[in-house]
Formats: structure tokens, sequence, C-alpha cells
């Protein structure tokens, strides 16, 4: 009697074991099923690379590009901004600062992580918007440049805690050597530390990022969402994220916009694999 | 009477050979006493006969090991493992109370009794000769005892599990010397009952409690012999090398 | 000829500097919105339905319809989390398997948020024929937060010794027995950890509920797990974005208890886990 409960827990262990595969595929298939139609219906090429927008117009346009160089200028933007910034402090935090302001430094990105995005992008309207208008005179300070300061500082938590644990990783011994042959700590950090942590420091930047393509509200909220090519960071532009959020609640189920915004999931759904992927296999190879 | 037997065991832990091609017969109500150096495949050895080794995941075994001339895996492992209790060479306290770490190997048999438990509970502590020190404080965490009470509750624990056989791997190596002695006096007295099979490092231990010693150098059985016999006269001029060794 | 001392002190000194960029600005986005949201809270404004077109009155249906999608995410998550790091725990081999179940975990904690919105609105709104209703909601932030609980349970397993799992078995036990009664119990502050975290990490996401479940205004509570509800977060998106002019206070109200919410939930996180930690005795 025991005999067959505890059979039947550990298959229903092992079944569970293969949910996350599971709902990997399935998202995957659920977002083919919808989005297939648009690649067949427009053609592939013409969806990625075409250059307008206009969703609801007669006969729709769907090109994407406007909206993946948005993403992309937001992403340069703030990848620009976090990655030395996110390096410097998990620097600080993992060599020089002193235990105590280790720990409250740590929950201080601890609680950036945890505030949902929403209240950023409301924050960021409140705050960062205005300021932006004002120190560049634009006509709005809804640009790429809020929404790539805004990101940046999203991707900060990310890039900080993973940057972190390689410099932890690294063993004590190539520390050791270098400061016992006279070179300074900044010496040591600079030329033994960095170069042993990298490929953690390049899965911490490629998460990083991965969170910021991702990312959606905060980047709807303050970005502008103007569905045009930008031609400078001081302009509206719309990302692909923003574009599925904004859009679908609007998107007749089974019209070609609705399969369209599907597409866009897929787009982005590869990306993100794409990244997670491959800072997966950084990290092991520090391993 | 022979309880326990194994014939042409071999032993690989991935590609390492750890016991070649060993024969022993282990004769009820003695005290087999196994030594030899470290890494000589002892503790392999006597964690094989109750099926521990399963466990780890590059483990091959070939031969066969019987159990009063049943082989091993022919025996529902858990039944297996309640026939053969195990001390460990640290004492190893589970996370619970004294009394429910005694209780727990009872427990798992579907015993729920509290009458019943306390009675093998009590019986248990008496015969790892603990139950005087710890009757009035059953409910306290057993990481509050010492460590030499801490491996005399692990020999209870393992005794109210009622098994035919007990090894002791090393039972004494993170003892003093009167907690050493405590178990040694238990486990001559536990003699009577059970079937012991002793791994120690500790070539006196062996001198001191074992009816019979075995010697295993790198993985082979060297020799195996009454006591007496092995630390006075020895077939082998390396199990003299290895007692003598640790003699002088 | 460069001074290395003086190198050191001038990259120091930006490092530190760095470290405030981020540091000060957390410090700062949760005073302002304690300064400002904390006097726009009170009884009537946790406990009202919204009035004047989301412009004044409270945010209670917005509150009940988080509470519902947590929990409804965590009925789901956690049976299905928790199973699968035992099994990866104490059942899973190193192969070819196990590092699939690996990277998949991996790249559902890498899915975009708005990506699981749309799966939730293929899956369960349009295929199962769900609708937008809390069921299709939580079951989308379940399967969204299930690798939080799944890599927070796994550490806490993992941390229990392997000779606890080993004396467990010498004396008899089975291998389920000795994890349901030796392995788990010791567990339960991380898992417990994880799965505070992960209802946090629910509690403030939006993308994931815009179609799936979240209405825009709707005044009364739901009556089953079919009706749609309001979400503190979505209402904190309306109300900055889609409605003009709305009181800054109710504004600035409804962030302070979103915040505060997440916040509580990370707080009792902590604290479960730095108090085990002093408790624990191997």
């Amino acid at each position: 009697m025991r005999k067959v409960k505890e059979f039947i827990i550990e298959k229903l262990i092992l079944l569970c074991g293969l949910a996350s595969i599971l709902f990997v595929t399935l998202i995957f298939l659920f977002l083919l099923k919808e989005g297939i139609e648009v690649f067949k219906s427009v053609g592939f090429f013409k969806f990625l690379f075409g250059k307008s927008w206009y969703p609801i117009s007669e006969p729709p346009q769907l090109g994407i590009l406007p909206l993946i160089l948005g993403s992309l200028l937001v992403t340069i933007g703030a990848a620009v901004i976090s990655i030395p910034i996110g390096i410097g402090c998990a620097i600080y935090i993992a060599e020089i600062a002193p235990q105590k302001l280790k720990e409250i430094l740590k929950a201080g990105i601890e609680l950036l992580a945890a505030i949902p995005s929403v209240v950023l992008g409301f924050i960021g309207m409140v705050t960062l918007v205005p300021l932006v208008k004002s120190v560049f005179h634009l006509p709005t300070g809804l640009t790429a440049l809020s929404g790539a300061i805004m990101l940046a500082f999203m991707a900060m938590p990310t890039i900080v805690s993973i940057a972190e644990d390689a410099f932890y990783s690294v063993p004590k011994t190539y520390k050791e050597g270098a400061l016992a042959l006279g070179a300074t700590h900044w010496q040591t950090i600079w030329r033994v530390l960095l170069p042993a942590a990298s490929s953690g420091i390049l899965a911490a930047v490629m998460l990083g990022i991965g969170r910021v393509i991702g990312e959606t509200m905060a980047v709807m909220m303050i970005t502008g969402n103007a569905a045009v090519i930008p031609h400078s960071i001081f302009v509206p532009v719309r990302t692909l994220t923003a574009t599925i959020a904004a859009e679908m609640g609007e998107a007749v189920v089974g019209s070609e916009h609705y399969f369209a915004l599907f597409a866009i999931g897929i787009v982005l759904f590869v990306i993100s694999f794409a990244i997670n992927v491959t800072a997966d296999l950084f990290l092991h190879k520090r391993q | 009477m022979v309880k326990l037997e194994t014939h042409d065991l071999n032993i690989w832990f991935g590609p390492a050979h750890v016991i070649k091609q060993v024969n022993v017969e282990i004769q009820a109500n003695e005290i087999l006493s196994v030594i030899g150096p470290s890494n000589s495949g002892k503790t392999t050895f006597l964690r094989t006969l109750n099926r521990l080794n399963d466990l780890s995941a590059n483990y091959k075994i070939s031969g066969k090991v019987e159990l009063e001339r049943k082989d091993i895996y022919a025996f529902d492992v858990e039944l297996l493992r309640r026939k053969i209790g195990m001390v460990f060479a640290l004492p190893l306290p589970l996370p619970l109370s004294i009394f429910e770490n005694v209780a727990y190997g009872v427990r798992v048999t579907g015993i729920k009794n509290k009458k019943k438990l306390n009675e093998k509970v009590e019986s248990a502590l008496r015969q790892g000769y603990l139950w005087e020190e710890v009757k009035d404080r059953l409910d306290e965490s057993a990481f509050k005892l010492s460590g030499g009470q801490q491996q005399r509750l692990c020999i209870a624990r393992t005794l109210a599990v009622e098994p035919e056989i007990v090894l002791f791997d090393e039972p004494c190596s993170g003892l003093d010397p009167i907690s050493t002695a405590k178990v040694e006096d238990a486990m001559v007295e536990l003699k009577k009952k059970y079937t012991i099979v002793l791994v120690t490092n500790n070539v006196k231990q062996a001198a001191r409690v074992g009816d019979r010693t075995a010697f295993f150098l790198s993985g082979e059985l060297i020799e195996i012999d009454k006591t007496d016999r092995i630390f006075t006269a020895p077939r082998d001029k390396r199990t003299d090398g290895y007692v003598r060794g640790k003699f002088g | 000829m460069r001074n290395p001392y003086r190198t050191q002190k001038i990259a120091f000194f930006l490092l530190l500097l760095a470290t405030l960029l981020i540091v000060v600005p957390v410090g700062l986005i949760v005073v302002i919105i304690i300064q400002k949201g904390l006097p726009a809270i009170n009884w009537q404004f946790l406990s009202d339905i919204p009035r004047q077109g989301m412009r004044a009155g409270g945010i209670f249906p917005a509150i009940v319809g988080t509470l519902y999608l947590v929990t409804g995410a965590i009925i789901f998550a956690l049976p299905i989390g928790l199973l699968t790091a035992i099994y990866l725990s104490e059942y899973s081999k190193d192969n070819t398997l196990t590092r699939l179940i690996r990277l998949a975990i991996v790249n559902l904690a890498g899915v975009p948020s708005v990506v699981y919105g749309l799966f939730g609105l293929a899956l369960f709104v349009i295929f199962f024929k769900f609708g937008a209703s809390i069921l299709s909601g939580s079951l989308t932030l379940g399967i969204m937060i299930l690798p939080v609980i799944i890599t927070a349970s796994r550490e806490a397993l993992e941390s229990v010794p392997h000779s606890f799992r080993e004396v467990s078995l010498s004396l008899g036990a089975s291998k389920w027995q000795t994890i349901r009664h030796i392995v788990l119990p010791n567990a339960i502050p991380g898992i417990l950890t994880g799965t505070i975290l992960g209802l946090g990490r629910a509690a403030g996401e939006t993308a994931p509920i815009l179609f799936t479940v979240a209405a825009f205004y709707l005044p009364q509570l739901p009556d089953s797990i079919f009706d749609q509800v309001m979400a503190l977060p979505y209402h904190l998106y309306v109300i900055s974005t889609q409605v003009p002019n709305v009181n800054e206070k109710v504004r600035y109200g409804t962030a302070f208890v979103l915040l505060a919410l997440v916040l509580c939930m990370n707080l009792i996180a902590v604290i479960i886990r730095s108090k085990f930690r002093k408790k624990k005795k191997w």
C-alpha cells in the first residue's frame, strides 16, 4: 500500500520535473500558432524590415523595423549607461566596501529589484521626464533618452548581483598572489580580478540587456510611443514590448493586427531565448 | 552459522576499481574488525553490505553479497537496511529531539502507537548505555548532547530498528578515550545479540574488541583470521608490517 | 611617472560614485513615494471603490483583485515548483534531460513579461476559453513565477546535508519517507522565502495580466474565478496614463500601496531567511 503511494508520488515528481520544458514549449507553440499567419501573409523579411507600422490603416502596413529600431536605440542607450555603472558598483561592493556598508548596499540593490516596473514607470513620468525635457529643451520629455535612463536603472540589479558573484568566484589565491607581488589593490582588481571574472561579467551584461529588451510597463509609460523610425535619442520611440502591451487591448482577435502582435512576441521570445542560452553558457564556463 | 558473505566482490566508482575480488564469510554473533590504511576500501566494503553505495551515481558492482544465503539485491532495500543497521564515523544526529531520533527508524515502519514507541526507545537507549543520562530530557534537541553521547544516541537509534547485523564505520574516530571506551563496551555487549562488522583505523581497537580481523590493502582482502593470529602470527608480511607499524 | 596610489584613489572614487548613482535614486524613489503617498492613505482610500472616473474615491477593488491573483498564482505555482525542485535536487541524474530542464527554467525566467501576457491570452483566455478571468490571470502569473520558486526551493533542499539522507536511508526509511520527514522539514524556511519572493513578483507585474484578467474599471468584487478583476499595478498604469486630470494624491497613494505590499513581502522573506540562518544547527 505504502509502496503504491510512493510510486505515484515519485511519478508525479518526475512529471512536474518535466513541467518547465512543457511550459517553454507551450509558450513557443502558442506564439507560433497565433503569429505564424503574418509571416505567411506579409512575408518574413517584409515583416521584420518593413518601414511602416500602421496596423489599423486599410490595408494595414505591418513592418516592425521602427519598433525594432526603437527597442535597439533604448537598449543601446541603457547598456551604455548601465554596464560601466553596474560593473563599477559590483566591484565596489565585492572588493572595496566594508562589511557593514556592503550589507546596506546589497539591500539597496535588492530593494531596487523588488520595485514593480509600473511604479518605476510612474516615478519616471513625474520626475525623470520633466527633467529630461527641461535639461535638453525638448518639446516633450517622453523620449528614447528617458527610456534608456529608466531601463539602465532597471538593469542594474541584474548586472550588479551577477557580476558581484563573478568576483566572489575568483579564487582567493589570484588576488593574494598579485598583492604579494606588490601590486596595489586597484592594480589587482584591474589586471587580475576583472580578467578572471570576465565570463561571469559578460553573462551579467547579457542578462541585464535581456531584462532591458523584455521590459514593458516602464518603457511604455515614458518613451512617448511613436511608432516611427527614430533619428535621434531625443525623440519619442516605441519598443517591441510596448507595442504589444499598448495595442493588444484594441486588436480584434483573429485580425491581421492581432496576428502581427503575436509575431512580435515570437521575435521577443527568440531574442530572449538566445540571450539566456548564451549567458547560461558563459556562467557554466566559469564553474 | 554464516550470517553474511561475499563472493568475488568487485566494486568500481567510475574508472576506479576500489574493491577487488573479495571473499568473506561473517559468522553470526561475532565482531569482525576490518583494518587497513586509508583508501584501502574498508568503508566502501562496509557500505556495500547495506547497499548504501547504491546512492552514488557511477557505482558498479559485480559478484555477490548474501545475507543468510539470499542475495542482498533480492531483498526489498528498506527491509535489508533494517536488518543491517549502520553507525557512521561522525555522530550524525538528525535535526530532531533525542526521542524522535531513536523513534525515527521505528516510525517509518508504520508503528504509531505511543506506548510501543516509548518502550522501543527506552530499550534502545538502555542498550546504547545512554538511558540514564537522557531519560529526563528526551524532548531536547539531539544536538545538545556531547559528541560521545551523540554517538551512543546514533547506536541506540540503529538498535531501535532491531537489526540482525550492525555495521560500525570508524565509530570512535571523533571521540575522546573515555567515550571510546564506552562505545567499545557497548559493542562487546551487543555481540550477544547482534553480528557486528567494525571498520576502524585504530589497530588497538581492532585488537581489543574483534573476534576476527580482516586486513584490507588497496581494495584487496589480504588476510582474515582470528584476531590473536593477525596480531601475533600473520601469514602475510604486509599484514605484519601494518599491525607492527601501528604498534611501533 | 604615474603614481599607482593616486590612480587607485581616483579609481575607487569613481567606483563609489557609480554605487551612489544607483543607491541614492533608489532611496529617493522610496522616500518620494512615502512622502507623497502616505498622506493619501486613510481608511476610505483603502476600503472604497474608485469614484468620479477613478479621479477620487478608493482602490479597494484593485487591492482585492491583486490579492486574488496572487493567491491563485501561488496555489498553482507552489506545488509544481516545489515538486520540480524535489525532482532536481533528489531524483535527477546528471544527464541530458536534467540539462534540458535547467535550460527550460533559465528561459522561463528570461521570457519578457509581456510575452507571458500573450501566451496567457492565447492559451488560457482563447484556447481553453477561460476568458479574461481570475483563472487565466492567475495561471499566467503562476507560470511566470515558477522559476523563482523552483530556484529558491532547490537551493533550500540542496543545502540540507547529504549525511541526513544517508542516516535516514540506513535506518530503513524509503527515499520518499526520507524526503518527506527529513529533507523537506529542514528546507521549509528556504522554500517559504522563495515562495514569498515569487508572491511579491506576481503582485507587482502588470504586463502578464493586461490581456488575461485586468479590468479597466470594475467597481464590484468578483463572484467567481471566471470574473475579471481590477489589479493594483494595472490600476496605477491606468490612472497614470489613461485617465487625464487624476488627483496626484490618488496616484501616489496607489503607488504607495502597491510598493508597500511588494516590499512587505520581500521584507518578510528576508526576515525568515536571516532567522533561519541564525537557527541552523549543522
